[in-house]
């Protein structure tokens, strides 16, 4: 069974094309006459179509929003009146930092509006996603790692690593803010007097401490999982071949909790980019800590059309993170699961 | 390296929805669109159930309000629908209804900043003629900031306005003016305390502290018109005031992590001579268990230029939606929650400040509420925060730039041209 | 096999060094597991602590810094069962467990329907259909209420569990498929062939077989499913109406007796109500994880 788990599974070509008609069935003289892309449509339909009804339809509408200029006011009447077709202006100025110009056209945004503050916000997102993400890998590891050995207490450490995530978000968001108050628990207890939530490194650390803390808990336990599926025969025969602790994890476990991971790191990385409530509680954007999600939302308050615009750019710039990240940090997490497994023969 | 195909059809559905809103155009979305005459000529004689949508009720002012009418009103009954209790998400409920164009939302509780937004997008309904509400009787102030553009879009509910608690155990004689109230700082140094504490985090507390600021000076972040008017020596002086005590100390240095909360939480404490906060405080500072103040509590109104100042207009008010199909049954009930037997119930039960000038004097009353004739002051020289169907934006406006200004990280002016330029962006439509 | 086999090869390389050092590091092991453990503990606990230390103190106390519990009381969690000021927190309670429940159920099953597609079967567009799933976790969340809310109320789900429980599954979908396509694909699929030549049928060999094995990933999954339907909040706060408003909801409907003031204590006291049944079920359901892990071993 060790050697059947080998520690990475065989490539199959990548098979975007021509449907391959006798695959993993093996022997496949079944009763069945259906293909197996028959099967694969009946398989994937419900997924499919739960996710078109709720998140294709409203991007979708989003996207035809970002077309259409917001409602103006009419001097006259006081009372908005309907933009009307926008082309790509909504865009453009998101890009360019343009706003409206009290003469007509647009001059650079002032600071102070939202426009302005569109590649600070990009730059934001950014800092909290690879510090974030980074720090949840490597402590998600640790904990998983932890979690996986058998000592007594284990099973109150596995519930212990939940609490933070079993904690709803928006009191966890509460409750990092009255920690981090200037009269706060997090001051009186290392005897400190930062303004947590009043300048701008303190800020993001505040927002970084609590958003590791919260989400620490999902990496270490998709690792969890990947580490509970290797045969603790691999590690016995590792081990009676006298491999280190260091060797087995370089060795053994990395390359087989791989596919785990890459999801892990992924998913949490596509999440850290929208990442809203944690630092609106928290600090509600002030010293740099404004996100796109966040600027999103003080935009939709403002105006529909433009806020369909910023998260179009939104998803666009996410979509790039993850055709990169795909491309060159973890090409196999898709292409491998994409490929008929390893059972090919 | 493979091509990563698998995000193809992300990018494919993104050409996809460009060639349709090609061809769509209008599809959803569109916010306004007119007055919605149509909708505020309908429903006027209309009588029958409604709903009545408000945020928290903390006090539970309003559910026995609402048994009594409906006790009186078998067949106009009301619904309570409440909302949560921030103002951000009931703000977002009412907008999300009115654009759904929801005629089960008949009567909203607005908050005073958000009456010329909903006005100008057309979804209340004016009250004149067929809907005529009396104010008379009501504080000036609180009217206008129901009405827009000379119409009264909604009937004054609650009113709330700041005052200045202050150590009298230190303080003998309260300041009126700004800098009468600077230069008893010495006595907050003498004993080791921060002097004045307002709320200057970067949140809508930091627009009603910093407009109180440029209204007290004597200047005005909007002009009547609507247009900012923040290029002034007034404003300057107001915004300054700010600057100059946070970087002289007189505002400890976590006063720009302030909120409410944390404001009261440091005057309770003993470690401010000054706040600057809402009627909320009194009751909790005098109360609470943990209060090093309790029988040290003064209250004035708050400081101007020379004499009080100008408190910013906090409070609700009632409107009723274009959407309604019982606006006569809406409008009575109107009538009903902002009759003075109601307004004085608010007061009692639930510590709102009243909208009838009448009541501040109602020795009930104040023997109950003792801060009610110096709330009055404040009142009446209140400003409302700026009317403006932008204010989402020039709240960020003044937000942004006052903190910059505070902190020190920008002079006074430049944030004042900032405030100004951005408050012109976003009046000029896009 | 490639990299298996220098994989094989550099661990020969590294014996020699190995054997020793590994003899020396066992009798730190255990030592260093239980450090590490406690580490984890304080770091997990403590703020969770002070939740619940904030939980029990007086409202009056709430700004109160002593690390001990001080100013004793029960009233907080008194305010939010308080169904007087038209508190729902009971009732939202049973709302999240019962759309937690839904969502998790509902999303586990066509989930590793699309997983064991994806990573078993072959067939055309399968990369369109990954790139598809994977691209619902690229708009931003708070964009996507406005048009839900004039979907739902066009067809007239405003308020109703199906309109909360719905968005949730879709939220929780991609990552569900994609951590079942990555277990799945990791299988020993050998087996549940050797069970069919035993006779079993197809259904039978992936019941019988696999599941067992895929347990651990299935579990895991599933509370990543429940803990993030649990801990929706921007989607129901809009949708959702006063039967239906899951505990989320209902904390931020919580008020302070004045307004302005932020009832913190109440605020921890629901927080740690929400959090103590999860972690039990937690606790409960890992031992029947841990049995079903040892018997698909056994096999």
């Amino acid at each position: 069974m060790a050697t059947e788990v080998g520690p990475t599974p065989v490539k199959a070509p990548a098979s975007g094309g021509a449907p391959i008609h006798h695959g993993p069935k093996g022997v496949g003289e079944d009763n069945k006459i259906l293909s197996q892309g028959k099967w694969a449509s009946w398989l994937l339909a419900p997924t499919i179509i739960a996710l078109a009804v709720v998140i294709v339809y409203p991007i979708i509408s989003a996207i035809v929003m970002s077309f259409q200029k917001d409602a103006g006011l009419d001097p006259a009447t006081g009372l908005f009146t309907a933009g009307g077709p926008a082309g790509v202006q909504n865009y453009v100025n998101w890009l360019a930092q343009q706003c409206s110009a009290p003469a007509g056209g647009t001059v650079a945004c002032p600071p102070g509006t939202l426009g302005a503050q569109f590649w600070s916000a990009t730059a934001t997102t950014f800092f909290f996603t690879v510090v974030t993400v980074t720090f949840e890998t490597v402590l998600g590891f640790w904990m998983a790692m932890i979690m996986a050995r058998t000592f007594k207490g284990r099973s109150m450490v596995r519930a212990a690593v939940l609490v933070p995530w079993a904690i709803p978000t928006a009191v966890t968001a509460k409750l990092w803010f009255f920690i981090f108050a200037f009269e706060g628990i997090a001051n009186k207890l290392f005897n400190t007097s930062i303004l947590w939530t009043g300048s701008e490194w303190p800020a993001k650390w505040a927002v970084v401490i609590a958003d590791v803390w919260k989400t620490t808990p999902f990496m270490a336990l998709l690792i969890l999982a990947g580490l509970q599926m290797i045969p603790a025969e691999v590690y016995e025969a590792a081990k009676v071949d006298g491999a280190s602790a260091w060797q087995r994890f370089r060795l053994i476990t990395l390359p087989l909790v791989k596919p785990a991971l890459m999801v892990a790191i992924l998913f949490r990385t596509l999440d850290a980019l929208r990442m809203f409530d944690l630092p609106y509680i928290l600090t509600g954007g002030a010293n740099n800590t404004t996100t796109l999600s966040i600027l999103v939302i003080n935009q939709i308050r403002q105006g529909f059309n433009a806020a369909a615009a910023l998260s179009t750019i939104t998803f666009i710039i996410i979509f790039l993170v993850a055709f990169i990240f795909v491309r060159f940090l973890g090409a196999n997490v898709v292409e491998q699961s994409g490929a008929t497994g390893k059972g090919k023969k | 390296m493979k091509t990563p195909k698998f995000l193809l059809p992300v990018a494919t559905a993104g050409v996809l929805a460009l060639t349709l809103s090609a061809c769509g155009g209008g599809g959803g979305g569109t916010t306004g669109g007119g007055a919605g005459g149509g909708d505020a000529a309908n429903g006027l004689d209309g009588r029958g159930p409604i709903t009545y949508v408000q945020g928290k009720d903390n006090s539970n002012v309003v559910r026995p309000l609402i048994e009594k009418w409906n006790a009186a009103h078998p067949n106009e009954k009301v619904t309570f629908k409440e909302q949560t209790d921030q103002a951000d998400q009931q703000h977002d409920d009412i907008v999300q209804h009115f654009q759904a164009k929801d005629p089960g939302y008949d009567v909203v509780d607005v908050d005073v900043v958000w009456t010329a937004e909903f006005a100008a997008k057309g979804w209340l309904q004016p009250l004149k003629d067929k809907m005529a509400f009396d104010t008379s009787a009501m504080l000036k102030p609180t009217v206008d900031a129901a009405s827009y553009k000379g119409t009264l879009y909604a009937a004054p509910q609650t009113s709330d306005g700041a005052l200045l608690y202050y150590r009298k155990d230190l303080v003998p004689t309260p300041p009126k003016t700004w800098d009468e109230m600077m230069g008893m700082c010495s006595i907050a140094k003498q004993n080791n305390m921060g002097c004045y504490g307002g709320q200057f985090s970067k949140y809508e507390g930091l627009t009603v502290n910093a407009s109180e600021a440029i209204n007290s000076a004597g200047g005005a972040v909007l002009d009547p018109d609507g247009k900012p008017s923040l290029n002034t020596a007034e404003a300057k002086t107001g915004l300054e005031n700010l600057a100059k005590a946070y970087a002289d100390g007189n505002i400890p240095k976590e006063g720009i992590t302030f909120q409410e909360e944390q404001s009261r939480q440091a005057f309770q404490s003993g470690k401010l001579l000054f706040l600057r906060n809402w009627p909320y405080v009194y009751n909790l500072a005098t109360t609470e268990g943990s209060s090093a103040v309790k029988d040290k509590l003064g209250i004035a109104p708050i400081p101007g230029k020379d004499g009080p100042g100008a408190s910013t207009l906090g409070g609700h008010s009632m409107a009723v939606s274009v959407y309604s199909k019982n606006k006569a049954t809406a409008l009575d009930f109107l009538k009903f929650m902002t009759s003075e037997e109601t307004e004085k119930f608010y007061a009692t039960q639930g510590s709102l400040a009243p909208v009838l000038g009448s009541l501040y004097t109602d020795a009930a009353l104040v023997k109950k509420l003792p801060y009610l004739p110096v709330l009055k002051t404040s009142i009446e020289n209140a400003v409302p925060r700026p009317v403006s169907p932008f204010y989402p934006a020039v709240t960020k406006a003044i937000q942004e730039n006052a903190y910059s200004a505070i902190k020190g990280e920008k002079p006074v002016d430049t944030a004042l041209s900032d405030m100004q330029k951005s408050i012109e962006s976003a009046g000029s439509g896009s | 096999m490639t990299a298996a086999t220098s994989s094989a090869t550099s661990l020969r390389a590294e014996q020699d060094r190995g054997r020793r050092k590994a003899q020396n590091s066992e009798k730190w092991a255990q030592g260093r597991t239980y450090i590490s453990a406690a580490v984890i503990l304080i770091w997990c606990l403590a703020p969770a602590y002070w939740m619940v230390v904030t939980a029990f103190r007086e409202v009056g106390f709430t700004y109160d810094t002593s690390i001990l519990p001080s100013h004793v009381t029960l009233d907080n969690f008194n305010t939010a069962f308080d169904t007087s000021f038209g508190n729902r927190f009971g009732q939202a309670l049973l709302n999240s467990v019962f759309i937690g429940g839904v969502v998790t159920l509902v999303s586990l099953i066509i989930g590793v329907f699309a997983a064991y597609a994806l990573a078993r079967l072959n067939f055309r567009f399968k990369y369109m259909v990954l790139g598809f799933i994977l691209g619902a976790s690229m708009f931003p969340g708070v964009a996507l209420i406005t048009p839900l809310f004039q979907l739902f109320t066009n067809i007239g789900w405003m308020g109703s569990y199906q309109a909360l429980i719905i968005p949730n599954i879709s939220f929780v979908l991609p990552l569900t498929v994609y951590t079942m396509t990555s277990f799945f694909r990791e299988m020993p699929w050998e087996l549940e062939e050797s069970a069919r030549v035993d006779g079993c049928t197809q259904g039978q060999a992936f019941r019988k077989v696999i599941m067992p094995l895929a347990a651990p990933a299935i579990f895991t999954t599933a509370i990543l499913a429940f803990i993030s339907s649990w801990n929706e909040f921007l989607i129901a706060s809009q949708l959702s109406s006063d039967a239906t408003q899951p505990v989320t909801v209902a904390i931020a409907n919580f008020a302070g007796a004045q307004p302005n003031q932020v009832p913190y204590t109440a605020i921890m006291a629901a927080g740690t109500i929400v959090t103590i049944p999860l972690v039990i079920l937690v606790l409960v359901f890992q031992r029947k994880i841990v049995a079903g892990l040892t018997a698909g071993a056994v096999k």
